[in-house]
């Protein structure tokens, strides 16, 4: 008889599983879907409102048109203190637009029916902490963002935000650095959903023509730790190197590379060109 | 005992940092706590600070000053006496020799007027290590005397260009630095804010200041000083004055840059209009828009030029233990006049705000009350500036 009398946590971790496994975040459904392809995913950052929001839409759409599997829409700050002079510079263009987090969820919200690849916003605390962290998590669900990436809030201290997070399922996305023992790295493998960031360098980020050997030692070690993607950014430029890295990672993240693409390129159309090939570069790299 | 385990004040300070840096941070937490209770270490870090930097510094009664503003009476804790010619050495001495003991072989800082940089370049000299100061463009400009005090002393100084090209902007370069070169590096940060464990470090090496004012004003009055006055801008001098008296009924008051007025939006009054965020890996009050992007300061003093703050000082904020005020830059000019008349002192333009208010605001004193004013730095740096802004040729 005992054996039928299920404690009421039990049943709640229970219904908890089943729950989760039907709810699979878009960003989860995404990596299992590249899995099954026996794929690795391609995730481009771009800098909303560099140069302007119209153009951060339409470049969106060409990374879509060739092979991007998530975008990251990074959201400029003041102080970026994690990036390196490409982004810093996207930033202050775009700020100098005056881009706030209004207006970015706006425009995910008139691409979510155009576009099928998952949106996880980047962003310094900063912005999110002053738009109100309750207030912030269900704008970004109601606008068709599935997860976030806060470069200055370690897991440490983002218990009120994964509260929320949680509740909505809004994915919360960690970093591990190379510099990250073991206990920090199942902090942030345990509280990361969607995928582990990896940086793949101790540095801020920018385009390096080569990246350290490390990078694969420390893939294997967090994947003893979880199921969960690894995913490596900082410092990947070009498809060799994309290729590489996919080799043992879930996936690759490529940020300053584009946001050079679009500002050597001197006119918006060519841009858009060059923003194409180099995404469908990479893309190939990776699948 | 504050800050907690997690390196909160009340709901003030945390570690809001890259991945990256949470271990060092960690490290150097570690390596601090140990130290702090080693004999050894405080006797070392002792024979320096009397032997080199000059301690204890005078507790002086400005008799002059008082009589002209006809106020209370007024004691300066005279740290622009201090080698260097500022408080920002205490932490210096402090925290180099911590790196060494750490092992690190390459330090880093930030500066804004340049005195926490050329205290740093001054220890890193007595040490034989490397030095390597990020400074904002503006701030080389207004103080070209500090500049070459740290070049001569064999310090790299790197010119910042980005953002406002002041403190702040030479902080977040200094912390990239810091990100990419954590193995060997040592950051010395100069004042009271940043990530866990830095506010509680640095006040723990500034709190000589209110040790020695303590000790000194018993001698000289037989009890305790019924005002503490001090400038804040991160907030290193007013927090190494004010933390030893904090049980005690001493009252608190610490004096922001008001820059061209608080209604003009070019301050750095960031206790008295800010509201909270998260600058430089610590929650604060925090000078910054509707959209959370952080607002440059504004101050004639560059060590007051910025827009964030420790959060020891929101924490007293909120819980009223200090009372602050602010003071335009016009009247930090007039603050620097008075002592350079009354007592032939001149001030640092950062002390200049607490002067002034003092004149300001004589009347609200008693003329038996007794005051201590944390003169934090001497006033050779601002010379041209001030000579400048008078009309002194």
């Amino acid at each position: 008889m005992s054996v039928l009398i299920l404690r009421v946590s039990e049943c709640e971790r229970l219904v908890n599983i089943l729950y989760e496994g039907n709810k699979m975040n878009k960003i989860e459904k995404k990596f299992k879907e590249l899995k099954e392809k026996g794929r690795k995913a391609f995730i481009a950052y771009l800098t909303c409102g560099d140069p302007d929001l119209k153009t951060t839409k339409e470049l969106i759409k060409v990374l879509c048109k060739n092979g991007v599997d998530l975008i990251e829409l990074g959201v400029p700050f003041s102080d970026p203190l994690a990036d390196g002079p490409t982004i810093q510079a996207a930033s202050q263009r775009a700020l100098s637009n005056h881009i706030s987090l209004k207006s970015i969820f706006k425009m995910a919200k008139e691409l979510e029916a155009s576009i099928k690849v998952p949106l996880v916003m980047m962003s310094y605390y900063n912005p999110i902490f002053h738009y109100g962290i309750r207030n912030f998590v269900k704008d970004a669900k109601d606008n068709g963002i599935d997860g976030i990436i806060i470069p200055d809030l370690p897991a440490d201290e983002a218990g009120q935000i994964e509260l929320f997070a949680r509740k909505a399922d809004l994915a919360t996305i960690y970093f591990v650095a190379p510099t990250s023992d073991e206990a920090r790295i199942k902090t942030a493998v345990s509280h990361s959903k969607g995928f582990i960031y990896y940086v793949s360098l101790t540095g801020v980020t920018g385009s390096r023509k080569s990246l350290p050997s490390q990078i694969k030692k420390d893939i294997i070690r967090i994947k003893s730790f979880t199921k969960k993607p690894v995913c490596v950014g900082f410092g990947i430029s070009c498809a060799k190197q994309a290729k590489d890295i996919a080799a043992y990672a879930d996936g690759i993240i490529v940020g300053s590379a584009i946001i050079d693409k679009i500002h050597l390129a001197g006119s918006k159309k060519k841009a858009l060109i060059d923003v194409g090939l180099l995404a469908s570069k990479l893309a190939k790299a990776v699948h | 005992m504050r800050p907690n385990k997690a390196g909160y004040f009340g709901i003030f300070g945390g570690k809001f940092v890259p991945e990256t840096l949470m271990n060092a941070l960690s490290e150097l937490e570690k390596a601090y706590c140990k130290l702090k209770t080693n004999k050894d270490f405080h006797s070392e870090l002792n024979f320096y600070l009397n032997y080199y930097v000059g301690r204890p510094t005078p507790l002086y009664k400005a008799k002059r000053l008082s009589a002209e503003i006809n106020g209370p009476v007024i004691y300066l804790k005279r740290e622009d006496l201090a080698h260097t010619g500022a408080h920002k050495i205490n932490n210096t001495i402090g925290q180099v020799l911590l790196a060494i003991k750490m092992g690190k072989t390459r330090i880093i800082a930030e500066t804004g007027a340049g005195q926490h940089g050329v205290a740093t370049a001054t220890v890193c000299a007595l040490f034989n290590l490397k030095c390597h100061i990020y400074m904002g463009d503006e701030d080389i400009k207004r103080q070209k005397l500090n500049v070459s005090r740290m070049k001569l002393l064999g310090a790299e100084i790197i010119p910042v260009h980005s953002g406002s090209k002041t403190l702040k902007d030479a902080t977040n370069e200094a912390i990239r630095d810091w990100v990419t070169n954590v193995k060997n590096t040592y950051y010395v940060l100069g004042s009271v804010v940043g990530p866990h464990p830095y506010p509680m470090m640095v006040r723990d090496f500034q709190t000589i200041i209110g040790n020695e004012t303590k000790k000194q004003i018993m001698e000289l009055e037989g009890k305790l000083p019924d005002y503490l006055v001090a400038c804040v801008g991160g907030g290193s001098n007013s927090l190494g004055l004010f933390y030893p008296f904090e049980k005690t009924k001493v009252k608190f008051i610490g004096i922001e840059a008001a820059g061209y007025g608080i209604k003009s939006y070019k301050h750095a009054a960031s206790l008295i209009t800010g509201e909270v965020g998260i600058l430089h890996g610590s929650k604060s009050y925090l000078l910054q828009d509707k959209n959370g992007q952080v607002l440059n300061a504004h101050s004639i003093a560059p060590g007051l030029d910025y827009p964030g703050v420790g959060p020891e000082h929101s924490y007293y904020k909120k819980t009223k233990r200090a009372e602050y005020d602010a003071v335009t830059d016009k009247e930090a000019l007039e603050g620097f006049k008075l002592l350079a008349r009354t007592e032939g002192i001149l001030p640092a333009l950062e002390p200049s705000h607490a002067l002034y208010y003092l004149k300001k605001k004589a009347g609200r004193f008693k003329k038996k009350d007794i005051i201590v004013m944390c003169l934090s730095g001497r006033g050779d740096k601002d010379v041209e500036a001030v000579s400048e802004a008078l009309g002194i040729k």
